[in-house]
C-alpha cells in the first residue's frame, strides 16, 4: 500500500507509540492525585507542555491541551469573540478556504450578531496581507487565517499578516494544523497570538491537540468541570496521548529539514509527471505549498471513481469531489480558488509522507495516468469536449 | 467494511454495456456537471424490445455501477417492462447503496426514461430523428 493521504491523518511514529504505551503501562495515574504515582503522570504532562512550547517558541504556560484541532479552533475563536464583544467589537476577518472547524464556528457567531469578512484567496490559494490590512476596522476583534491549507497545501504569509495585526492591535489566530511538524512555525517570530494544532497530523495519536494563547489573552472554557488546565479545559488529561504528541512533535521537528527536502523533491516529481496528462491543472501555488502536497483537477472525470480505482491499485489518496463528501457541492476550497463545479469534481489530493520513494512516485504517476485515461474513455463530458461540442476549461 | 457492496464494486470495476451505439434510436442524457454525475444512455429498440443498450457516465462509483446495472436490467426487455424500471430496482439489484448515494441510482432511472422518451418522440416524427 502507498499511503498518500497524510493530510487526512498520519501513521503514528514508533517513538510516539512507545511513549504512549509506556505511560499506559507504568505512568497511568491521575495527574491531579497527590501521591507519587499521580505526580509522576503530572510530571509527564508538564514535560510534554515544555517540549511543545519549546518547539513553537512559546512559554509552557501558554500551551493548553485539547482533543484536537477542531476543539482548539472552536475554543480560540469563541474566546476571542467573547473578548471582542465585551469591548463592543463584533467583526472577524478570515478567509474563504478555512477548515470547517473555523468556518462553522464563524457561522455560529454570525448567527449571534457578529459580522464576518471572508477574504478572497485568489487563484493561487494565497491571501494577500494587504487584503487583511484593508479589511481591519475599528470593531475588528480577530483575524483568523490558516497557516497552510489542508486541501491544496498553500502556505499563507503568516508573519506579515501577524505583523499587521500587531500594529493594528487586533488578535491574530492561525490554524496551524497542517503546518506544525512539517514546516517551521514560531509563534514569536511569526507574530502569532493564538494557534491551533493537532497531533495526528504529525505522527502523533488521534484525538489529541493543543492550542497556544499568548500570555495575557484570557480564554473561555468550552468544557466545564474540574480545574484541569488552569480551569480552562475540564476533564482528566489524556496523559499518554499528550506525551506521545510531544514525542512525535519533537521527532518531526528534528527531522524536518531532511524530510521536507525529500518530500519537496518527490512532490515536484509528482507535479511534473501528472502535468503531462492533457487538460489538467495544479491547484494552488506551485512553490508556496507544503512539502508533501500535490493537488490536481482533471477535466472530464469525477474524483470518487478516480480514488476507488487508485485504491484498487494500492494507492490511498483523497478528492474534493461532491460524491466523496455526501453533499452535492464539491470542496469549498477548490471553489474558493475559482475552479468551477465541472472541474472541481475531478480533483485529486496526494499528501505524501516522509518515506515515499522514487519508485512509489513513479508508480503513482503511472497509475493516475492510466485511471484518468480509462475514466475519460466513457465519460460523456470528455466526449463532448473532444468533439468540440463543449469547450475545455483546463 | 467497504463503502460499497461487492455487487456495486463488481459493476464499478467491470461495467457492462459501456460505450456508444452509433445507430441508436433513443438517446437520453441526465444530470449535470454541477452536481457531479452525468449519464448518457443509448437505446436500440426494435419491435418494442430493447435490442441493445449502452451507456457513458461521468460520475462516482455508485453512478457508474448504477448505469451498468440499469443497462443489464433492461437489455432484451420489452418496453412495457422498461417503463416500469425504478431506481429502487437498480439499487436492490446492486445489494443496496449508501443512503446519500441513492440520487446516483435515480439518475440511472431518469437516463433510461429520457432515452425512452427520445425514442417515442422520434417515432412521432419518424422522418427526422431516426438513425441520427
Ligand atoms: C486545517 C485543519 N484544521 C483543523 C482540523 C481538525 O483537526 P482534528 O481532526 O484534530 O479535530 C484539520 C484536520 O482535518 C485540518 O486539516
Ligand atoms: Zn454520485
Amino acid at each position: 500500500m502507498i499511503y498518500a493521504d497524510n493530510a487526512a491523518t498520519t501513521r503514528m511514529s514508533e517513538t510516539a507509540i512507545q511513549t504512549m504505551t509506556s505511560l499506559m503501562n507504568e505512568n497511568w495515574g491521575n495527574p491531579s492525585s497527590l501521591y507519587v504515582h499521580g505526580q509522576k503522570a503530572k510530571e509527564a504532562l508538564e514535560k510534554a507542555r515544555e517540549e511543545i512550547a519549546s518547539v513553537i517558541g512559546a512559554n509552557a504556560r501558554e500551551i493548553l491541551f485539547t482533543s484536537g484541532g477542531s476543539e482548539a479552533d472552536n475554543q480560540i475563536i469563541l474566546s476571542a469573540a467573547g473578548l471582542g464583544e465585551k469591548n463592543g467589537k463584533k467583526h472577524i476577518i478570515s478567509s474563504a478556504f478555512e477548515h470547517h472547524a473555523v468556518l462553522h464556528t464563524l457561522k455560529k457567531l454570525e448567527r449571534e450578531g457578529f459580522e464576518i469578512t471572508l477574504l478572497d484567496v485568489h487563484e493561487n490559494g494565497i491571501v494577500d496581507p494587504s487584503q487583511v490590512e484593508d479589511a481591519i476596522r475599528d470593531d475588528t476583534c480577530l483575524v483568523t487565517i490558516m497557516y497552510a491549507n489542508n486541501e491544496i497545501g498553500t502556505i499563507q504569509p503568516i508573519r506579515k499578516i501577524g505583523e499587521i495585526c500587531r500594529r493594528k492591535h487586533v488578535l491574530f489566530h492561525t490554524d496551524a494544523v497542517q503546518a506544525i511538524g512539517h514546516i517551521p512555525v514560531d509563534v514569536a517570530a511569526d507574530n502569532i497570538d493564538l494557534l491551533s494544532a493537532s497531533a495526528h497530523k504529525f505522527h502523533g495519536p488521534k484525538g489529541v491537540g493543543f492550542l497556544y494563547a499568548k500570555k495575557g489573552i484570557r480564554l473561555q472554557s468550552l468544557i466545564e468541570g474540574g480545574a484541569q488546565e488552569r480551569g480552562l479545559r475540564a476533564g482528566t488529561e489524556n496523559v499518554p496521548g499528550i506525551a506521545a504528541m510531544a514525542a512525535a512533535l519533537k521527532e518531526a521537528q528534528e527531522g524536518m529539514e531532511t524530510a521536507a527536502a525529500h518530500q519537496k523533491k518527490m512532490r515536484d516529481k509528482l507535479i511534473e509527471g501528472l502535468k503531462q496528462i492533457p487538460h489538467c491543472a495544479l491547484n494552488g501555488d506551485a512553490a508556496r505549498r507544503l512539502p508533501g502536497n500535490v493537488n490536481f483537477c482533471f477535466e472530464g472525470i469525477e474524483g470518487e471513481s478516480l480514488l476507488l480505482l487508485l485504491d484498487d491499485k494500492g494507492i490511498c489518496a483523497s478528492s474534493g469531489s461532491a460524491c466523496t463528501s455526501g453533499s452535492l457541492d464539491p470542496s469549498h476550497v477548490l471553489l474558493a480558488i475559482g475552479r468551477v463545479h465541472d472541474v472541481a469534481h475531478g480533483s485529486l489530493r496526494l499528501s505524501i509522507g516522509e518515506t515515499i520513494t522514487e519508485e512509489e512516485a513513479d508508480y503513482i504517476i503511472r497509475s493516475v495516468r492510466e485511471v484518468v485515461e480509462y475514466l475519460r474513455g466513457f465519460s460523456p463530458i470528455w466526449r463532448d469536449l473532444m468533439s468540440g461540442k463543449k469547450e475545455f476549461i483546463l | 467494511m467497504a463503502l460499497y457492496s461487492e455487487k456495486v464494486m463488481d459493476h464499478f470495476r467491470n461495467p457492462r454495456n459501456v460505450g456508444v451505439i452509433e445507430d441508436a434510436n433513443g438517446i437520453g442524457e441526465v444530470g449535470n456537471a454541477k452536481c457531479g454525475d452525468i449519464m448518457k444512455m443509448y437505446l436500440k429498440i426494435e419491435d418494442d424490445i430493447v435490442q441493445d443498450v449502452k451507456f457513458e457516465t461521468f460520475g462516482c462509483g455508485s453512478a457508474i455501477a448504477s448505469s451498468s446495472m440499469a443497462t443489464e436490467l433492461i437489455k432484451g426487455k420489452p418496453l412495457s417492462e422498461v417503463r416500469k424500471l425504478t431506481n429502487q430496482a437498480v439499487a436492490e439489484a446492486l445489494d443496496g447503496l449508501p443512503g446519500y448515494k441513492m440520487h446516483c441510482s435515480v439518475l440511472a432511472e431518469e437516463a433510461i426514461q429520457s432515452a425512452l422518451e427520445d425514442y417515442e418522440s422520434r417515432q412521432g416524427k419518424p422522418a427526422e430523428g431516426a438513425g441520427t
